[in-house]
């Protein structure tokens, strides 16, 4: 895939980090703030394929992310899976929330939702992300 | 409440474009204008967290069509042709079950609470004890991930299929020509 013009490009390296930075405020306010993990790692997948889109990626570069991509989701729905069953293990009920709750309106607070918000985020994001991957590598496809 | 139907309208119009014009770049456009006056309905009946992820949900669906269809093609050649007559026959059959199914929804209709006066007896418990019991400020994270995590872990599991679904679908290695 071809990358775009050199505006595109500069305006990309500013708010990229941004995008990403705002992204992960999301995720980890989620039991503060409206959002979540699943906001959250929408819009990091986002900051991802604008970097996409506005580099462009060769078909090495391509396979390669969509690698790092596959096992980034796989960690997120592990990590997830990896709380509920540490509920389970610690006070022998599914998606129990053992950690102490904490005060209010804190960040470190509210026991495991923080947790589950941060896998779900890595989940969503890298999922997402492998999905325009696939979509956008179609051109290949057809022209093979 | 006049603003939301005027937004369903809006909505209506936008849906019935999408589906009938040609043009499949103008069609995901008038698709991603559905997409954002459901966003827009989500903050007039005051729900932030369905319309953050409504609104960054709809931005990456419609960037993701726009770049499929800038590479593939942008014409729909089905629109506009004479219909066959098994066509004609399946319309007019899906015409019939579409009536039988409005008279038989509006009698259930008239059953459920009218719009925002919800039984609430599963709810209120959760606004009355979220707090305290989970300790997180967000109640729709707290009943997301807490009271209901097991129906999340269903969500995310969803989530996955559909990755390995379209994956699996789109790759190259095994095609063969």
């Amino acid at each position: 895939m071809k990358g775009m013009s050199a505006i595109v490009k500069s305006i990309t390296n500013i708010t990229i980090g941004f995008i990403f930075l705002y992204g992960v405020y999301i995720i980890l306010h989620g039991h503060l703030t409206p959002g979540g993990g699943f906001a959250g790692g929408v819009i990091i997948a986002g900051v991802f394929v604008l970097k996409v889109l506005a580099f462009g990626v060769d078909k090495s570069a391509e396979k390669k992310s969509s690698t790092i991509a596959s096992i980034f989701e796989s960690i997120g729905g592990l990590l997830f899976v990896g709380v509920a069953l540490l509920g389970l293990i610690v006070m022998g009920t599914f998606f129990l929330n053992f950690l102490p709750k904490g005060e209010p309106f804190r960040l470190l607070s509210a026991g495991i939702i923080p947790l589950c918000n941060i896998a779900i985020g890595i989940k969503v994001g890298a999922g997402l992300f492998s999905i325009f991957l696939a979509l956008a590598a179609v051109k290949y496809i057809m022209e093979d | 409440m006049i603003e939301l139907y005027l937004f369903l309208g809006f909505m209506l119009v936008a849906a019935i474009i999408a589906t009938e014009i040609k043009d499949l770049l103008a069609a995901v456009i008038s698709l991603g204008a559905v997409g954002f006056s459901i966003a827009i309905i989500f903050i007039f009946v005051q729900a932030p967290d369905l319309a953050i992820v409504q609104i960054v949900v709809e931005i990456l669906t419609v960037v993701v069509f726009v770049a499929v269809i800038l590479r593939t093609t942008h014409l729909d050649e089905t629109i506009g042709k004479k219909l066959a007559g098994s066509q004609i026959l399946a319309a007019v059959l899906f015409a019939g079950f579409a009536v039988l199914f409005l008279i038989v929804s509006i009698r259930a209709l008239q059953q459920i609470p009218a719009f925002g006066h919800a039984t609430m007896k599963v709810a209120s418990e959760y606004i009355r004890i979220g707090l305290s019991q989970t300790g997180g400020a967000n109640l729709v994270a707290d009943v997301i991930l807490d009271f209901r995590a097991l129906d999340t872990l269903g969500e995310a599991t969803v989530l996955f299929t559909s990755v390995i679904g379209v994956v699996a679908l789109m790759r190259k290695t095994g095609r063969k020509k």
